[in-house]
């Protein structure tokens, strides 16, 4: 089951360039939210705080408060141990190339040290299912290589490979961006689908998929977060002129 | 635009476009030629003297004709196989080092300069300074010290195989995509373990290439095996006696007054090259029988 997300204070650097301001919001736990801006505008950097692979760089810096359900993650938990509970599919598909389809599902849990086969066979039908890829690769699951499939079947491929570890949270930064209209759109059905169980994070620069997928949208702008309201309210009715200017193409 | 003015265009490009294929040609031609012209001349040379016996027998004493080289095949073999177990690891484990843990620290610039002049120092320098670091100092509770053996061969070697291997590991490391860490990151693996079950496993073909050309380079060596190894006449297999390698071999009998002799150092020669190929070749099946379908 997913949970919420709460946001407080959340600043964030690259070096000396401070890339989010004063962060605050609550993500609610079983919704998809979609966050919406600008190229540059810390969109992205924002869903890396929340699994805390901002800090991977090294000349990256956060300070704030994020909780996930109960867990503040920046005080009481290691990035690993947060990572296993935020999933994240990347803009670009990045299936592990050399692993077959098979191990690149089991691979978050073979990396935690599960070895049991029943149990993995089980998970990677799962997955596989729940991305709405089983059918399209259950004859080759070890005979071929992720790299082999489609740019789609990558994504989805990436999205299952996330679901495995059985998170609470799916950050997904741009997960379209990279892929052709049908393939989009079934990663948007996709989503439908998985906001029943987890909770869903998407960075998209493509305002429909927002207004498709999402239940809450967060405008972001030269890392500020400008305005964060129903969907339905950010397209129709935005309370900031300049989300009104983004959304109706005046820039950006 | 005019059809005239396109139609010369177009034949520009299509000449430009034939001069730079049939340079890239001439370039591979030039490449490949000295290795053919070295194979079919060894052939010629050496194809006469192969026999059964060349492959089963030890040297004749001086001056008799006949024998053959199987002491030095089994002698470079175990050098060989001693090099790669010193040589494999050290040279992966510093790689991994230098592309990943160490990545920009002092220490691992320093390991780096160091591969890089170890990779020059002359074969001959490696040969001495095993000598001196291990047969010349007599230190009775110290196994392999103070004689001539197979083991200080292996050494020599070995030492010579880690700088390519630490490189080429460090080279094909820093190609694996920075995405296919995050992934790897991202299903909450530690950072050791996405290195080592991730990095390295996607970067593993290039690895496997660099240990081959590692292997192959000393495989042929002959002047680091002088002062350590040191030759052989008999069979031995044992790592605390000298042992006989081919290229020991080769050299000794090329450089001698006897035409059988001469004549088996063709041959040996020939061998040498084959054996390289075959062990090369064998390597490179195996570690492709893993690979997947349309694995990149």
């Amino acid at each position: 089951m997913g949970v919420g997300i709460e946001v407080s204070n959340l600043n964030a650097w690259y070096g000396s360039n401070h890339t989010l301001q004063d962060i605050n919001l609550n993500i609610p736990a079983n919704h998809a939210t979609a966050l919406i801006g600008p190229s540059g505008c810390g969109k992205s950097t924002f869903v890396r705080c929340i699994n805390r692979m901002h800090e991977t760089n090294p000349i990256a810096r956060v300070s704030g408060t994020v909780r996930i359900g109960e867990l503040d993650i920046y005080h009481d938990a290691t990035p690993v141990e947060i990572r296993r509970r935020v999933g994240m599919v990347f803009q670009r598909p990045n299936p592990f190339p050399t692993m077959s389809i098979y191990d690149n599902v089991a691979a978050g849990l073979k990396l935690n040290g599960y070895s049991n086969r029943r149990a993995l066979d089980d998970v990677v039908e799962r997955s596989l299912k729940d991305s709405a890829l089983w059918d399209e690769v259950k004859d080759d699951l070890k005979k071929k290589s992720g790299a082999s499939l489609s740019g789609g079947q990558q994504q989805r491929l990436c999205i299952a490979r996330a679901l495995a570890v059985d998170p609470e949270v799916l950050l997904m930064d741009e997960p379209a961006s990279a892929l052709d209209p049908v393939s989009t759109s079934k990663i948007e059905d996709l989503i439908f689908e998985l906001k029943t169980q987890y909770t869903i994070v998407i960075v998209t620069h493509n305002m429909q998929q927002a207004a498709r997928v999402a239940e809450k949208t967060g405008f972001f702008l030269n890392g500020r977060m400008v305005e964060f309201d129903s969907t339905h309210k950010i397209f129709t009715n935005p309370s900031d002129k300049r989300t009104e200017d983004y959304i109706t193409g005046r820039f950006g | 635009m005019s059809t005239g003015n396109s139609d010369w265009r177009f034949r520009w490009r299509t000449a430009t476009d034939r001069l730079a294929t049939g340079l890239a040609v001439l370039a591979t031609a030039v490449v490949v030629a000295p290795l053919v012209a070295i194979f079919i001349y060894l052939v010629y040379k050496g194809a006469r003297s192969l026999n059964v016996a060349f492959f089963t027998q030890l040297p004749k004493p001086p001056g008799e004709v006949g024998g053959g080289m199987a002491n030095a095949m089994l002698g470079s073999a175990i050098l060989l196989a001693l090099a790669s177990v010193i040589g494999v690891p050290i040279g992966i484990g510093g790689g991994i080092f230098l592309a990943e843990f160490g990545r920009g620290t002092k220490l691992a610039n320093a390991i780096r300069f160091t591969a890089d002049v170890l990779n020059g120092v002359p074969s001959i320098v490696m040969g001495v300074a095993v000598y001196a670091l291990i047969i010349k100092p007599k230190i009775p509770w110290l196994p392999f010290t103070g004689h001539f053996s197979a083991f200080s061969g292996g050494v020599a070697l070995g030492i010579m195989m880690i700088p390519t291997v630490c490189r080429t590991t460090e080279e094909m490391l820093l190609m694996v995509p920075h995405s296919i860490r995050e992934a790897a990151l991202g299903l909450g693996a530690p950072n050791w373990k996405s290195v080592l079950s991730i990095t390295v496993r996607t970067a593993s073909p290039g690895i496997i290439t660099g240990c081959m050309l590692a292997f192959a380079r000393v495989a042929g060596e002959t002047a680091p095996l002088i002062f350590t190894a040191f030759g052989n006449a008999f069979w031995s297999t044992n790592l605390q006696r000298p042992i006989a390698a081919l290229p020991l071999q080769i050299y000794i009998y090329a450089l001698s007054p006897y035409d059988d002799w001469r004549r088996q150092a063709w041959a040996g020669s020939l061998v040498l090259i084959v054996l390289i190929v075959l062990a090369v070749s064998l390597v490179r099946y195996v570690a492709s029988r893993g690979v997947l379908k349309g694995a990149s």
